[in-house]
C-alpha cells in the first residue's frame, strides 16, 4: 500500500470533512467515525477522481466504506 | 474587466459546493460588478457556501431557504428588501428527486416523489419569481438552470425530465406575465457537468463519455461556459431575450 496515496486521501479527507488528520485511520469508516452523510460521500469521490485522475463508477463508490476501502481502490486501478 | 452589472444586486439560490453551476455563475457575476446574496438549505450547506462566499465575496448576505416552505422565501426575501431595497433579478439553480426514481423504470415514480420533484424543481421557481417581482422595481433578470431531459427522454432522468419540462413551461408563463415590468425570465439548459447535484443521477459519468463523442464540439462544457452565458443573461447584452432556452451543450441537443 502505498503511502503516498495514504498522505493524499488523508488530506481530501480532512479538507472535505473539517475531521483532525490523527482520526483519519485506514479503519475509520466515512460514515460512522468521520461523520460523512451520504452526500459528503458522493463529494469525495469527485475529488478524488480529479485527485488520481481516474472515474469511480457509482457500484464501486457504494462498496467505499472506510479510508483503507479507498487506498485499496485507487491503488488496484491506478 | 467588464462592470455590465455594477450596482446590481441578485440572489443565488442553489450552491451547494466549489462544483455547483451556481457557484462558477456567482462567481462571474461578482467580477462585472454584481452584489450578491446566497441561499442555502440547513446548516450543513450554510457551513460550506459560508465558506466559499467569505473567501472570495465578504459579507455577501446569507439567508436560509428551503423553497418548499412559503414562509422561508417570504423572510428571505423581506431580508433582502430591507437591506437592498430593490433588487435586479435572480439565479435559480436547484433541483430535487429521490436518488431511487433517478433510475430503473419511471412507471414505479412515487406520487409523493414526482410532487416532490415538481415542487423543488419546478414550483419553487413561480414562487420565488412571485417575491422578486416586488422588489425588481426596474425590471431585471430571472435565469434558471434546465436540462435537456426535460425536452426528450434521457436515460435514468426520468421524474427529473417530467419537473424540467414544467419548468421550462413555467419560464415562458413567467416571462409572458412580468414583462410588462420589464422582468425578463430565462433558462439556460446546460450540458452535462460533473456537480454534485448530477451525480444524483445513476452513472453519470457515462453520459459524460457520450456527449463528449457525439456533441458538434466534441467535447463536454464547463461550469464556466454556463456562468458566462448566465452573466449575458443577467445584463443588458440579453436585453431583447425573454421566455427563452438557451442551449449550452456543446450543441449536443441538435444532434438525432
Amino acid at each position: 500500500m502505498s503511502v503516498e496515496i495514504l498522505e493524499k486521501v488523508k488530506n481530501i479527507v480532512v479538507d472535505r470533512l473539517g475531521v483532525e488528520a490523527n482520526d483519519v485511520t485506514l479503519e475509520a469508516s466515512f460514515k460512522e467515525d468521520l461523520g460523512a452523510d451520504s452526500l459528503d460521500v458522493v463529494e469525495l469521490v469527485m475529488e478524488l477522481e480529479d485527485e488520481f485522475d481516474m472515474e469511480i463508477s457509482d457500484e464501486d463508490a457504494e462498496k467505499i466504506n472506510t479510508v483503507g476501502d479507498v487506498v485499496n481502490y485507487i491503488s488496484s486501478h491506478k | 474587466m467588464n462592470q455590465l452589472l455594477a450596482g446590481k444586486k441578485f440572489l443565488i439560490m442553489g450552491v451547494a459546493n466549489d462544483r455547483s453551476i451556481a457557484w462558477a455563475i456567482a462567481k462571474q457575476l461578482h467580477e462585472a460588478g454584481a452584489t450578491l446574496a446566497f441561499s442555502y438549505q440547513g446548516d450543513r450547506l450554510e457551513s460550506r457556501v459560508l465558506k466559499l462566499v467569505e473567501s472570495t465575496m465578504p459579507g455577501s448576505t446569507m439567508v436560509q431557504v428551503d423553497v418548499t416552505r412559503e414562509e422561508e422565501i417570504a423572510s428571505a426575501f423581506a431580508l433582502l428588501k430591507e437591506q437592498w431595497g430593490t433588487m435586479d433579478g435572480l439565479v435559480h439553480s436547484l433541483a430535487f428527486a429521490k436518488s431511487e426514481e433517478l433510475e430503473g423504470h419511471f412507471s414505479d415514480t412515487s406520487r409523493e416523489g414526482y410532487l416532490l420533484a415538481q415542487d423543488i424543481s419546478a414550483y419553487s421557481l413561480v414562487a420565488v419569481s412571485r417575491f422578486a417581482k416586488t422588489l425588481m422595481v426596474e425590471g431585471g433578470s430571472i435565469i434558471t438552470m434546465t436540462y435537456l431531459g426535460g425536452e426528450r427522454v434521457l436515460a435514468n432522468y426520468n421524474v427529473m425530465g417530467v419537473a424540467k419540462a414544467a419548468l421550462d413551461q413555467s419560464v415562458r408563463y413567467l416571462a409572458a406575465d412580468l414583462g410588462e415590468q420589464n422582468i425578463r425570465v430565462n433558462a439556460i439548459s446546460a450540458g452535462p457537468i460533473n456537480t454534485l447535484a448530477a451525480r444524483g443521477v445513476r452513472n453519470f459519468s457515462t453520459i459524460l463519455g457520450v456527449v463528449a463523442e457525439k456533441a458538434p464540439l466534441k467535447r463536454n462544457i464547463t461550469q464556466e461556459e454556463v456562468a458566462k452565458t448566465a452573466l449575458f443573461l443577467a445584463s443588458d447584452l440579453s436585453s431583447g431575450i425573454t421566455g427563452e432556452v438557451i442551449h449550452v451543450d456543446a450543441g449536443y441537443h441538435i444532434m438525432a
